[in-house]
């Protein structure tokens, strides 16, 4: 009963949706205040309708419904309730209805915080969310639905969950994700909706920043919980791997990473306009062709979906009427868009212009490394792979001047700036870098070029945000009076900056000194690895809710000092009968150790692997740092003030002024 | 029966399983060359793996001819190209710079470039008139 | 049209190009990799055969004329399920199957032939894989059509039935050969 109340949610769902996709636009045209209302609340109940269906489709997966298809394929009676709750999201079906909620739920969102709008553009922006939300609602109810039955014939138990994913990572790596690649949904519909209208001037650009922003913190969140989790559970010590799945997620942030700073531009400058509207639109469609990589396998990839190709079809035919739609209306109205040129070469639009440029190239490689195979095989029909030695080469290629633009671009003013000043104030801060990378460099190993070359960038950033501050400081009394002038915004910025530092450095210094060995040891052995001794002084077999463990303990000593315990297991799971690595790892701030148990060897021997990883959790902290980087742009007191303007008295013109006064801050 | 085959492939290249072998090495050149080149292998039968990180008996097998001819004294190009041999271009994940992969690799170059020179040619030469 | 339009036109344009690339590609297995020995010599190999380990095969053994070389264990389920179909074609065609044991234990293999028969010219034991790597295989079963003068020149990765007998490889080997092959009824 409760499958099919889902599904019957999910298909009024469905029809609300079609509804909000046209009249919305018939409203907004003919002005029809009637409709214009309508759209809210349509907009806000079909996210009610998905939600309600999403619960549906979770009580079936508590109650171990094994007469649901997808529940008999991804869960089992064994397996503990949270598990099962994720396990929603653990499969094709399952994780787009997770989509559609993420979906709807953004746009209720729009519904509901956009009071201070034009109504009729709110109308059009829930226009074009609703036809998307038709797409993929369509999609879940006509190839991949998740409440089908098995009938009549019930199976007993269900298949379980695949074990790589009974583990916290999954139960938020996936939610987060799709908030990110869905919430660029938002900025995607504000440019339609403008090019629809016509009228794209800089408030636009202000009404969609915030939301972008909020996409942005999720997938940026999103994306490092993946890399972590594929960390510590994959047990081969790797974190981005460049696999088609991955990339796919790393477009749209990095298209969604141009876009947070053009449309900085657009907004407190009116320069960009026509581009900024392309990059909205191109992050969105790089969102959808995600979807359409991951869920089609036209790639081969280690963690995509089980497909098939009409499925591939359908999504690609959606993509194409979605983008090709867009683009069209982007062609049309394009011309209309008149941008402010009004900046010299040394200027911070000058800067923000390389950023994007230099962002949207990093975009072009890894879309272009990702296809390269399809279009070779359509060429020559011969397969070739590109993996990381090509990524990593080119991404290193365009990261350099990105990272060296990066605290010049935070500090030149706007419109116009002399050179010879702006690099008199840096020459020292470069040379210091430099120095302290090639320290660091020869306390972790061997002086590799490439190693101090990234070293010296990471810190040149860090450099850049504090010397920022210290500027603003010697303006003022002191450090803390200068602190407190800086805007909510530009600490926003100071901190997300510094978190492409820390990331920076986390990933430089891990490349490069990180230590691997493979080691035969026996019960109550000690061995030593490069600098360490490792001591295996026990092993048990134990019994897991759904599985059974082999764990080894180990010692690790530097010197005679016990650094830590470790206690890598193996697990054999039950229903699936899997086998599973998990990795025991001391999780350290300035290092990792990591240890994984292989197969045990003939003589009574462990095969285990010994990783030692330097500044490894610098690549996920850094993350967290551009991330609250993003909460503190938002949390900035003129998106507050605007409402509380907003109630005083309708004027609507009051963020050109705010936005004034903010560069007054900053100069 | 072809679908019950694919799914049992996919079971199969789904788990995590690390397979550590202890191979050893007179050289620590040896050992690093011998990380690197099965770093940059794709296992054939894989989904989108490294022969590192794959535990298929086929990336076992090849593990084992890299380790051969790195205690050979085999370079590294000639090991990559004793692959590609017989596995084609498909094993390499590092592309070769071949006119095939001419586009790979310089495009994303070539777009930065064109876009440097248009910006600065058209905002180098720019006069920049004060606000109004 | 103004200059704005046409420059807004190209992203049409790339992204119309991506959209009929993927549909095409949709058709396209990305698992199956196609084989680096196509018109390439048979690789040279010494191994024993899997009935009677003294003898030594080489390449010089293999069939001067158009044949098929299988590669099978015993280990590997769609052979089982390949099997009976290689039966039947041996009976039908006068086309040499040369087997290679590949990855097997001789035991297993010769329980295989044993009870489902044996529709093997020759069988190459390579029980360490050594051919099978030579050859690129990279999943069993693997079947390659090789002509009189010992060049490859067609793989097919998966189990062969009646439909890619018919429709994949009778028509290189008619090409090859130069003269017509009956086709099998398919039931």
């Amino acid at each position: 009963m409760i499958p099919e109340v889902g599904n019957f949610l999910l298909i009024m769902a469905f029809i609300n949706a079609i509804f909000l996709g046209t009249l919305s636009f018939y409203g907004a045209q003919t002005s029809h205040q009637g409709l214009i209302r309508f759209t809210t609340r349509a907009a806000v109940s079909i996210f009610v309708l998905v939600l309600a269906s999403f619960i549906c489709l979770t009580i079936s997966f508590i109650n171990n419904d094994f007469s649901v298809a997808y529940v008999a394929n991804h869960s089992n009676s064994q397996l503990p309730v949270y598990y099962r709750i994720s396990a929603v999201w653990g499969a094709h079906e399952g994780s787009l209805l997770l989509w559609v909620l993420i979906l709807t739920g953004w746009m209720a969102a729009v519904a509901i915080f956009s009071k201070s709008l034009p109504k009729d553009l709110v109308a059009r922006v829930l226009g074009v969310m609703g036809l998307v939300a038709v797409g993929f609602i369509a999609f879940t109810l006509f190839t991949s639905n998740p409440f089908e039955r098995v009938l009549p014939f019930i199976p007993i138990d269900g298949a379980d969950l695949n074990p790589l994913l009974q583990d916290f990572g999954l139960i938020v790596h996936p939610p987060m994700l799709y908030m990110g690649y869905v919430g660029f949904s938002v900025v995607f519909a504000f440019a339609i909706a403008g090019l629809l209208q016509g009228n794209l001037d800089h408030k636009w650009a202000r009404w969609s920043r915030p939301w972008t922003t909020v996409a942005w913190i999720f997938m940026s969140l999103g994306i490092a919980l993946g890399s972590w989790w594929a960390y510590y559970e994959l047990g081969w010590g790797g974190w981005w791997f460049w696999d088609p799945v991955e990339n796919a997620s790393f477009m749209p942030w990095l298209a969604g990473t141009a876009l947070i700073h053009s449309l900085a531009a657009t907004e407190k400058r009116g320069v960009f306009k026509s581009w900024t509207v392309l990059l909205a639109i191109l992050t969105f469609s790089l969102s959808l062709l995600g979807t359409f990589l991951v869920r089609s396998g036209v790639l081969t990839s280690v963690h995509s979906f089980a497909n098939d190709p009409v499925r591939g079809r359908f999504i690609l035919i959606f993509l194409g009427i979605v983008v090709g739609a867009s683009l069209l209306v982007y062609a049309l109205q394009s011309s209309k868009i008149r941008s402010k040129t009004n900046f010299g070469l040394y200027s911070r639009e000058t800067a923000l212009l390389f950023n994007n440029a230099l962002l949207a190239v990093v975009t072009f490689m890894v879309l272009l490394g990702t296809l390269h195979p399809l279009i070779q095989e359509a060429f020559t029909g011969g397969k070739s792979s590109v993996g990381p030695p090509y990524f990593n080469l080119m991404f290193s290629i365009f990261m350099i001047p990105i990272l060296i633009l990066m605290p010049i671009g935070q500090q030149i003013n706007w419109k116009q700036e002399s050179l010879k000043p702006l690099l008199t104030k840096f020459w020292l801060w470069a040379i210091s870098s430099f120095l302290l990378a090639i320290a660091i460099v020869v306390v972790l190993g061997d002086l590799q070029p490439m190693a101090i070359i990234g070293t010296t960038l990471g810190l040149w950033v860090l450099a850049g945000c504090a010397k920022y501050i210290l500027g603003q400081a010697g303006k003022n009394a002191s450090l803390t009076a200068g602190m407190k002038k800086i805007s909510r915004s530009y600490w926003g910025m100071i901190v997300a900056h510094l978190g492409v530092a820390v990331t920076v450095l986390g990933v430089v210094l891990t490349s490069y000194f990180s230590l691997e060995k493979n080691i035969k040891i026996r019960q109550g052995e000690t061995v030593q690895v490069e600098d360490f001794k490792v001591e295996f002084y026990d092993f048990k077999n134990t019994q897991g809710p759904n599985y059974i463990s082999s764990a080894g303990s180990f010692r690790i000593y530097s010197d005679s000092e016990v650094l830590t315990e470790l206690h890598p297991e193996k697990r054999k799971y039950n229903a699936s009968r899997m086998v599973m690595t998990e990795a025991d790892i001391d999780a350290g701030l300035f290092r990792d150790i990591y240890m994984v148990m292989g197969e045990p060897l003939e003589d009574g021997a462990w095969a285990v692997s010994v990783y030692y990883k330097p500044f490894v959790r610098w690549i996920w902290l850094g993350a967290i740092f551009m991330a609250l980087g993003g909460v503190l742009a938002i949390s900035d007191k003129r998106y507050r003030e605007k409402r509380r303007l907003k109630k005083q008295n309708a004027a609507p013109s009051d963020g050109l002024a705010k936005a004034g006064s903010e560069e007054a801050d900053n100069e | 029966m072809k679908q019950l085959i694919s799914f049992l492939i996919m079971i199969a290249s789904f788990q995590a399983l690390a397979v550590i072998e202890t191979y050893e090495f007179e050289t620590e050149a040896q050992e690093q060359l011998y990380t690197e080149i099965i770093h940059e292998l794709r296992c054939p039968k894989c989904q989108n793996q490294t022969i590192a990180e794959s535990n298929a008996g086929l990336s076992e097998d090849l593990r084992f001819i890299v380790y051969q001819k790195v205690m050979d004294g085999e370079t590294k190009r000639s090991i990559l190209s004793y692959m590609q041999e017989r596995y084609g271009d498909f094993v390499l994940y590092d592309p070769p710079v071949k006119p095939a992969n001419y586009f790979l690799w310089f495009a994303p170059l070539a777009v930065f470039l064109i876009i440097l020179i248009i910006v600065l040619a058209k905002v180098g030469r720019r006069k920049v008139t004060p606000e109004e | 049209m103004n200059k704005k339009t046409v420059t807004a036109i190209v992203p049409i344009v790339v992204f119309i190009v991506l959209v009929v690339l993927f549909w095409f590609a949709l058709d396209n297995d990305p698992k199956k990799l196609n084989s680096n020995l196509i018109d390439k010599p048979v690789p040279e190999f010494q191994l024993p055969a899997l009935q009677n380990p003294e003898q030594v095969f080489t390449k010089a053994d293999l069939p001067d004329e158009l044949f098929l070389i299988n590669v099978w264990g015993s280990w590997c389920g769609p052979c089982h399920i390949e099997h009976p179909y290689l039966m039947k074609y041996a009976q039908k065609f006068s086309i040499p199957i040369v087997g290679v044991n590949y990855k097997d234990k001789t035991i297993d293999g010769l329980k295989f032939i044993k009870d489902k028969g044996n529709p093997y010219h020759m069988i190459i034991a390579d029980q360490q894989g050594n051919l099978g790597i030579d050859l690129g295989v990279y999943g069993a079963p693997e079947t390659f059509i090789v002509d009189k003068m010992g060049t490859i020149r067609f793989r097919y990765v998966g189990v062969i039935d009646d439909r890619v007998w018919n429709k994949k490889l009778l028509p290189i080997m008619e090409q090859v050969k130069g003269s017509d092959i009956q086709p099998v009824a398919t039931q």
